[in-house]
């Protein structure tokens, strides 16, 4: 039955891609269609409120400039409001002001998409800052990195211009958001998930004790937090809490609602590029690198944890410590696998608890970072692994490489290189850093080779943009908001504009005429050299260190 | 076709300062309308459609006395009822989470062990074999309001024989009590022990 709940999750993706890049396609290409009836005056509305009834076609590099003043001014707003939110309304439990560092942490992961948290939400924020400053950077993150994954499609599949970032970022919303939040809010209100301000509750239990359970504005805050690939949770547990998430079948809702933005983008890429099966090409390779480290964590998170299997209890559930019962090992690795490979870091179960094995499997889609990846950044960056193999087939049989019918060229593969290889430098060298001082050193709660692993998984987690967490490490202190603040920003902002500015120079590039000699880059043996590339790149720099931690805890444990 | 000159800002009479008037205007509609307007339809919405489940799905005993939140998991001490899943923060829920412990953890191991040799103690007429690892294990949550149906039936003879109802009863009562998988195929099979331990109340005060 394990398998087999997998294989329909999968299935219902599948069947819902085309329809869903379709849709995005006529969201993003501009041509004339029936959503523009519905959502073509508010649309309207908002341009004019705002003065940009007139917009220009812009340049790559204003395109990017438009994208981070807009994120500037909201970070501004949602630093103010956190350090404020105790005088503010909409304060039923009087929490307080938060700390400056923590504020500059959490500000940075949600505009950055991150959503690492290290705060805990019962207890850290106020409802007011819960709905104004996470859900609202939520829907605004997610809509930004929509609106430059578009702009990145049109120009490397030759369209007229860039597009204009200000009306990418209102279509995004308008068309694709909020009304998708608000459908699966009511949806997930009716599975139990609550949606109230009151304050916290108060009950007296079976056995006379007292129990106060924290509620809010929840539902409306997991919507957009899956839809979004946010993955920011309203409780500290996230989506293992049972009002975040209360049963098998909100699991999946969950699951599908992050996975399926991220998966149709490949298909509106297809169709972007006028050839469907260069979309289909590219979403062969993510799905066969997910559906292999799936397996992985299925495997061995069922295998569980030699240590209390030797403790003669009946173990055929797999491991259980920090999972929940209703989800099991299954819908467990199910929903660790598509969180981290769209870049959501939602948890519906402990990623610190989890087997050696099983969390190599977190670990490489966060760093391959191009598995379905995060709202955009996903198909950004697996189609800068399309340009490098190219490049890397061009070189071996000595012709200029093309994509899609366009050289590339010296300037491109610089700019592909600085954002292949900023991953793994911000990843890395802090986690080199954090080992040399007693400030990285003294947060690791567990012992041997797992605290490798837990300081390793935060700043590959902060790189990646993901924001799950070995949560385990006590990551709340001026050290680590600090560093992790820094390599979410350069994870974010550096690849995109790298990226941006390849669009910008391929698209004014003459597009040369295909020949019999051309490589082409819509059928399997390009995805399987798509796969190498992205494994090679991915191992090689990896491998040292999955080698140190996981693999070496696993060693001592068996 | 677009200008490709590299001017940052705009041209064609547009100046910087209304470039960047107009960012900040977009800036506020959203944090109007993501911020405030979708929470807030959401939360009329929800309380006036679906007021049960948006307040938090508690659940009343027969008196009709809130005892509780049927998603939110309890502790149980009364060795006559049945237990729920280790919690290091006590079933306490105006927070949540838990120890995240790696699997090689000593202090995990050792809390396992524990828990076992204590299981062990509590309940002679079973054997070891026959506990299901999730009662010796921490959820993710620290609020997990299930157990696996083995994990109830585990405990039948124990509460059985504290409270004197035979055993056949109970088992009935676990079997009622027990959920399918959603739909029939998604999740797992699960007993919730709140809704377990209210129906056993409400039997023994017969």
């Amino acid at each position: 039955m394990g398998i087999v709940q997998i294989i329909v999750v999968i299935a219902i993706l599948v069947l819902l891609v085309k329809p869903v890049g379709t849709y995005l396609y006529y969201v993003f290409s501009g041509e004339t269609n029936r959503s523009d009836r519905v959502f073509g005056g508010i649309e309207r509305g908002i341009y004019k409120l705002s003065g940009l009834s007139r917009r220009e076609e812009m340049s790559w590099k204003k395109y990017a400039l438009s994208f981070l003043f807009t994120n500037i001014t909201l970070v501004a707003f949602g630093y103010m409001v956190l350090r404020l939110q105790g005088s503010l309304p909409l304060n039923p439990n009087g929490t307080g002001a938060m700390e400056q560092s923590l504020t500059f942490n959490t500000v940075i992961s949600f505009i950055t998409n991150t959503n690492l948290q290290h705060y805990s939400g019962e207890t850290g924020l106020s409802y007011l800052s819960q709905i104004v400053v996470i859900t609202m950077l939520m829907f605004t993150s997610a809509a930004s990195g929509f609106a430059v994954a578009a702009a990145f499609v049109r120009g490397i599949t030759g369209r007229q211009s860039l597009g204009n970032f200000f009306e990418d970022f209102v279509k995004a919303h308008t068309r694709v958001f909020l009304p998708a939040a608000l459908l699966m809010t009511l949806v997930l209100v009716a599975l139990q998930v609550p949606q109230t301000l009151k304050p916290t509750l108060e009950v007296a239990t079976l056995e006379g004790g007292t129990q106060q359970i924290a509620v809010g504005p929840v539902a409306s805050l997991e919507s957009i937090k899956h839809l979004g690939t946010n993955g920011g949770g309203f409780f500290g547990a996230n989506s293992a809490h049972p009002f975040e998430n209360p049963s098998p079948l909100t699991n999946v809702i969950e699951i599908l609602a992050m996975w399926t933005l991220p998966a149709s983008l490949p298909y509106m890429y297809g169709l972007f590029a006028r050839n469907k099966r260069q979309g289909w090409g590219i979403f062969a390779a993510m799905m066969t690198l997910f559906v292999l480290l799936l397996s992985l964590n299925y495997y061995a998170e069922m295998k569980g944890n030699p240590q209390i299997n030797a403790m003669g209890i009946d173990v055929s559930q797999g491991s259980m410590e920090g999972k929940e019962v209703r989800f099991g090992a299954p819908q467990s690795a199910l929903f660790t696998a598509v969180t981290t490979a769209a870049t959501t870091g939602s948890v519906n179960n402990m990623h610190d608890t989890q087997t050696p094995l099983g969390s190599i499997t977190p670990l490489a889609l966060m760093m391959l970072n191009n598995v379905f990846g995060g709202k955009g950044v996903g198909l950004m960056n697996m189609l800068m692994y399309a340009l490098l193999a190219v490049f890397l087939c061009g070189l071996m049989v000595g012709r200029t490489p093309e994509f899609l019918g366009r050289k590339i060229e010296a300037r491109e593969m610089k700019l592909v290189a600085v954002a292949i290889l900023i991953h793994p430098l911000i990843i890395l060298a802090p986690t080199a850093a954090a080992f040399l001082t007693d400030l990285g050193q003294g947060s690791i709660t567990n012992p041997g080779y797992h605290g490798l692993t837990q300081v390793l998984y935060e700043y590959v987690s902060s790189a990646a943009n993901n924001g799950s967490g070995f949560e385990g490490l006590a990551d709340n202190t001026v050290f680590w908001n600090v560093t992790t603040g820094v390599v979410m920003l350069l994870g974010r902002y550096v690849s995109i504009i790298a990226l941006l500015a390849v669009a910008g120079s391929l698209r004014k590039k003459q597009p040369v005429p295909e020949t019999i000699g051309t490589f082409r880059t819509d059928n399997g043996l390009f995805t399987g050299i798509l796969i190498g590339t992205v494994l090679i790149i991915g191992a090689l720099t990896f491998l040292p260190v999955i080698v140190l931690g996981p693999i070496a805890e696993h060693l001592t444990l068996w | 076709m677009a200008n490709l000159n590299t001017q940052p800002v705009p041209r064609s009479g547009i100046s910087t300062a209304s470039y960047l008037l107009s960012i900040v205007r977009l800036a506020l509609i959203f944090i109007v309308l993501c911020g405030l307007v979708y929470p807030l339809v959401s939360t009329g919405l929800a309380q006036v459609l679906m007021p049960s489940q948006a307040g938090g799905s508690l659940l009343k005993d027969s008196g009709g006395k809130v005892i509780g939140s049927e998603l939110i998991g309890q502790q149980f001490t009364d060795a006559a009822l049945f237990q729920s899943r280790i919690s290091s923060i006590g079933y306490k829920a105006e927070a949540s989470g838990s120890n995240n412990y790696g699997p090689g953890n000593p202090d995990m191991l050792q809390r396992t062990a524990d828990a076992v040799k204590e299981w062990q103690a509590a309940n002679p007429q079973v054997p070891l074999s026959g506990l299901p690892v999730d009662l010796v294990t921490n959820s993710g949550s620290g609020l997990d309001p299930h157990i696996s149906p083995e994990g109830a039936m585990v405990q039948v003879p124990r509460v059985s024989s504290l409270t004197g109802i035979p055993a056949a009863e109970l088992e009935a009562l676990v079997n009622e009590y027990t959920e399918g998988r959603d739909l029939g195929i998604f999740g797992e099979k699960r007993v919730n022990v709140l809704k377990l331990n209210l129906a056993l109340m409400e039997r023994k005060g017969l």
